[in-house]
């Protein structure tokens, strides 16, 4: 038998079934990867042994008595984004460095329902405000393709986690690529759902209108496997759809005959000739399998990382206005007044990348500016959301590049922001337009992975997760281990 | 689009950030590059454009009827406050 940390949650999941492996096993197995990596990777920001097994004991009790389902018993990471009661949740923040959430967020609960063990919370960027995982108050991530190199981010501890087999599977959140951009760099299936179709409730928020959670995995099948427990109407978000969940599993097996890609000409502008390479490659091998490929032009999304850098930090401006110092998280000490309270604990307790998103926010949002700014930023938006529409009437995907460059060199581009925005140059459409959006590995540039991104229509996850598994039946580039973590 | 440091504090002061003399150059710098960043929207024209209000079209935010579903449980999320005294949030004197 495969060793267990190179199996897939699918695999995993037959086996755990079949009584072949047991939860404790499984579980056992991923805390001791966790151990002996931890170190060189800092992937997590907590580890719960004890919980883990005691939830896994549970799973074996209810596998044995045959009421396991397709998860049961299987370990999971998830971000430490994700409020999970009576433990630590920090989002990656001195601010809430000692917060213990009171209750489960929706994603946790749902998933643990369905069986799945976790084995703790993911280092992240500060507030999920980063695109390489440097922004952490627990410190940067490694990738365990090269450890010289950032995850990406900002859901770079459960990337890095997955990628060296230190949890089959992981949760993740994306409000402008923070899935996708770090499951290219890591090599790894990363899927953001629609807006909306996974709920918000206990995900602490960073731009309300754009947050969603999706999941990292090693293959197209193990994410629909996750998906379908995940999503699906919540009362508890007040912009969760209320549209029943499709059978995504049931979905992989369409055949791409017919299939009408579009290839999106403004993906390939500034592009490095490798990356390039490899998209055209995969493009062909869908071709190969009966998809057409059409070219399509989308003029305004080359405006979206500016249309981001308005409205993402004015609502990270108003959401993160909660932090006070007096209800929950970092107090600054011997306060002098109430005023002296608020600046100093948010000043003290949040890092430099929140603290310039939020005073971003707060200038655009500020009087006499809010038209130019915000109301602009969401007009440009409309018109990104249109040209995204009106592809979708020609075509029933599009493809293209997830990230402009591989995994980069830790602490090259934290000395200027816009570079570092720069990265999510290609996957901040996806999140302005609600859209969903797959990152899928496509092939090495030298030793460091590429995502290619397929985006769907509005609750086409079914069919991005769909396409990403055809092309895995006819690849094998998701399956590759980085050295070292075999 | 060039922060000036007085422009700075006021922003700081409305975000109730407080800013140590020596990370305020640092602060204004990035400010003004990322504002700059943003200057390249002011070029559309996005005249008779409605600007978007919900990523999904023809979604509005649901209401929900008046009703008491969740349980008193203050004592609980309290555990994460700095300071507390007889159920309540303890912040230094407003009123003299």
């Amino acid at each position: 038998m495969t060793e267990l940390h190179l199996m897939t949650v699918a695999e995993l999941s037959a086996s755990l079934r079949s009584g072949a492996i047991s939860s404790v096993e499984l579980t056992r197995a991923f805390l001791a990867r966790i151990e002996r990596h931890q170190r060189e990777l800092n992937a997590f920001i907590t580890v719960s042994p004890d919980r883990a097994l005691a939830e896994a004991t549970r799973a074996d009790e209810r596998l044995r008595a045959g009421r396991g389902g397709a998860l049961t018993g299987i370990p999971i990471a998830h971000k430490d984004i994700f409020c999970t009661r009576d433990e630590k949740t920090t989002c990656g923040s001195r601010m809430l460095a000692n917060f213990i959430s009171p209750y489960d967020a929706t994603v946790v609960q749902r998933l643990r329902e369905a069986g799945v063990v976790c084995l703790g919370k993911t280092n992240m960027d500060e507030f999920a405000m980063g695109s390489s995982n440097e922004t952490s108050w627990f410190g940067p991530v490694r990738n365990p393709w090269d450890t010289a190199r950032v995850p990406g981010g900002s859901s770079g501890g459960s990337a890095a986690a997955v990628a060296a087999r230190l949890a089959p599977a992981a949760t993740g959140t994306d409000t402008g690529g923070s899935i996708r951009q770090p499951a290219a760099l890591c090599g790894l299936t990363g899927i953001k759902p629609t807006y909306g179709r996974v709920s918000r409730y206990g995900m602490i928020a960073f731009a309300s209108s754009l947050d969603q959670a999706g999941v990292f995995a090693l293959s197209a099948e193990d994410a629909a496997l996750l998906l379908s427990a995940m999503a699906g109407f919540d009362e508890r978000d007040s912009t969760s759809v209320e549209l029943p969940v499709p059978d995504y599993v049931a979905e992989l097996a369409q055949p791409l005959k017919g299939l009408k890609i579009g290839v999106l000409r403004e993906f390939f502008q500034g592009l490095e000739a490798p990356i390039e390479e490899l998209i055209r490659t995969a493009l062909d091998a869908l071709h190969a399998q009966g998809a057409v490929l059409k070219e399509v032009s989308l003029p305004h999304l080359p405006l979206s990382v500016p249309t981001y850098y308005v409205v993402a930090p004015a609502e990270c401006s108003s959401n993160l206005a909660r932090f006070d110092g007096v209800r929950y998280g970092y107090r600054c000490e011997k306060p002098r007044d109430l005023a002296d309270l608020y600046q100093r604990s948010r000043g003290e307790g949040f890092g430099a990348e929140v603290k310039r998103r939020i005073m971003i926010g707060t200038y655009v949002l500020s009087a006499g500016y809010y038209d130019a700014y915000y109301l602009k930023a969401q007009q440009v938006r409309a018109l990104i959301a249109a040209d995204f529409e009106r592809a979708f009437h020609e075509v029933d995907v599009v493809i293209g590049p997830t990230t402009p460059t591989t995994a980069f060199a830790l602490g090259a581009k934290t000395q200027d922001p816009v570079t570092m925005y720069l990265n999510d140059i290609y996957t901040i459409g996806a999140n302005l337009a609600g859209l969903p959006a797959l990152s899928v590995p496509c092939g090495f540039a030298g030793e460091l992975p590429v995502g290619l991104q397929i985006v769907g229509p509005h609750f086409a996850e079914g069919r991005l997760l769909n396409v990403a598994h055809q092309y895995q039946r006819e690849s094998d580039w998701h399956l590759r281990v980085p050295r070292g973590f075999g | 689009m060039s922060i000036t440091r007085e422009q700075l504090e006021s922003i700081a002061r409305l975000a109730r950030l407080s800013l140590s003399a020596d990370e305020a150059p640092q602060y204004a710098e990035g400010l003004s590059r990322v504002l700059a960043l943003v200057e390249q929207l002011q070029g559309v024209d996005t005249r008779s454009v409605i600007p978007m209000a919900h990523p999904l079209p023809g979604q509005r935010a649901r209401l929900r009827t008046d009703e008491v579903k969740e349980t008193d449980q203050h004592e609980l999320y309290q555990r994460n406050a700095p300071q507390v005294e007889a159920g309540l949030y303890l912040v230094p004197r407003v009123i003299e």
